[in-house]
This record gives structure tokens, C-alpha cells and sequence, in this order.
């Protein structure tokens, strides 16, 4: 059972990220935007597999949730029109094809070369205690820089948002 | 057969390699944007996986901290798009070549 729904997610999770690059019917950047959502709740599901289920309520509520919406609201916000019409380059195309392909087969071979010794499952939960009590004891210092972050993302978001940017 | 590290490694791989693609083909700011959040998607599996086959929560806590930091990039990135909008009505790269010799 597991197994199988590992397949159907890993597999859902690829094809929708190849429909975000590259989708043979629209090149409309909202369909992009519906199948990165697509990817992410897939996902979510593969974190449901690997137990780590606060990751996987994280990754909808902020990810599918708030930063897609922010996405969708740029979009909707800019009109692109215009992008539709435009080509794309066969030389942009090759050249990214080859690179990728290269990165891709370094990686898999060091996969197959490597000794991956942890095969087993053990016995982790990543639920929302677990999670909580290292965040709030060993790692109180990079959340609480985590939050000044953020406050400076907000504080920069504001000032590039004013109508004349100096 | 039962699902191993290497499974959810080739799937996070293979993920990195769709975004990566997506950022040097596509020619739009935003799908580039969004090719990026698949990147670290990717990233963020392999170390969920990393954290699972270990027994170590740290790694879990590691993507808590990237998920933040991402949403953080997102708003700014996204902020810096609508600017450069206003001032050149447009989100294609290849109009964008102000620093090109």
C-alpha cells in the first residue's frame, strides 16, 4: 500500500512539475502557477509518506496557501498578454536540454556509486511536538533570526511597492 | 521491492533537474520564479528524506527554516517584479538587457 502510493505521488509530483516548465497546450503563466500548486500538494504527499507530518501541513498552508496566492495576485496584477506570442529559442532549448541532462547524469551516478546504507525505516515522527520542542530549545536562535527576516522582507516589500522607487 | 532513500532521492533529483531546466528555457520572470520554488521543493525532499532515513529531526527543522525563507524571497522577488513592471512594462528577460555591453 505504501509502496504503491509512493509511485502515485512520486509520479504526480514529476509530471505536474514538468507541466509547470512545460506545458504543450497554454504558455500562460496561471496554468504554470495551478500545476506548481498541483506539485506542492503532491509533495506534501510524498512528506505525509516519509512521516513528517507538520512539513506536510506547512507545506500547503504556506506554500499551495499564501505564496501561491502571491503568485497568482502578481499575475493577474501584470498583464502578459504579450508573452503567449513569443518564441521559443531551439538554441535556448538544446543548450538548456544538454546542461540539465549533464547535471542530472553527475548526480545519478554518484546515487548509484554511493553506499546508501540507512534502508530501514526507523521509528521518526515529525508531528507537530517533536518539531516544536527542538525549535523552542536548540534551535531558538536562528528562529528568532528567522523572525527579524522576515520583518525586513515586509519592511523591503513596502518600500519597492511605493509608487515612484527612487 | 520496498520504497528506499535512493526512491525519494532519484524523485527529488529528477525535480531539481525539471526546475533547473524550466530557469534556463523559460524566458518569463514569473514562470522563471516558479521554476525556482520547484528547485527548492526538491531540496527540501531530499532533506526530509535525509532527516527519516537517519533518525534525525534536524533535518525537518532545516525545511521549516527554508519554507520561511522562501516565502520571505517570494514577497520580495515578487515586489522587485512589479517594480520592474511599472518602469518597463514588462517580465521578459529578454527585454531586460540594460547591462548589456
Amino acid at each position: 500500500m505504501q509502496d504503491a502510493l509512493f509511485y502515485i505521488f512520486a509520479f504526480l509530483t514529476l509530471v505536474f512539475g514538468f507541466l509547470v516548465i512545460a506545458n504543450p497546450f497554454s504558455r500562460n503563466p496561471v496554468t504554470s502557477a495551478m500545476f506548481l500548486v498541483l506539485t506542492i500538494v503532491s509533495l506534501a504527499g510524498l512528506f505525509v509518506l516519509l512521516h513528517a507530518f507538520f512539513l506536510a501541513a506547512v507545506q500547503v498552508l504556506v506554500y499551495a496557501g499564501a505564496v501561491m496566492v502571491l503568485f497568482l495576485f502578481v499575475i493577474m496584477l501584470l498583464d502578459l498578454k504579450a508573452e503567449e506570442r513569443r518564441k521559443i529559442k531551439a538554441l535556448g532549448v538544446g543548450g538548456g536540454l544538454v546542461s540539465v541532462g549533464a547535471i542530472l547524469a553527475i548526480f545519478l551516478s554518484s546515487l548509484l556509486h554511493t553506499p546508501l546504507g540507512a534502508t530501514e525505516s526507523p521509528a521518526l515522527e515529525g508531528g507537530t511536538v517533536q518539531l516544536g520542542k527542538l525549535l523552542f530549545t536548540e534551535y531558538l536562535l536562528p528562529f528568532e533570526i528567522v523572525s527579524v527576516l522576515l520583518l525586513v522582507a515586509m519592511v523591503g516589500v513596502v518600500l519597492l511597492s511605493k509608487k515612484e522607487l527612487k | 521491492m520496498t520504497i528506499g532513500l535512493e526512491h525519494y532521492l532519484v524523485v527529488s533529483v529528477l525535480l531539481f533537474c525539471l526546475g533547473l531546466l524550466g530557469v534556463i528555457v523559460r524566458r518569463n520572470l514569473l514562470v522563471i520564479y516558479m521554476s525556482l520554488e520547484l528547485m527548492l521543493n526538491a531540496a527540501n525532499l531530499a532533506l526530509v528524506t535525509f532527516s527519516r532515513f537517519t533518525n534525525n529531526l534536524d533535518g525537518q527543522v532545516f525545511v521549516f527554516f527554508v519554507i520561511t525563507v522562501a516565502a520571505a524571497e517570494v514577497s520580495v522577488g515578487l515586489a522587485l517584479i512589479v517594480a520592474l513592471y511599472r518602469k518597463r512594462q514588462t517580465a521578459h528577460v529578454e527585454d531586460l538587457t540594460t547591462l548589456k555591453l
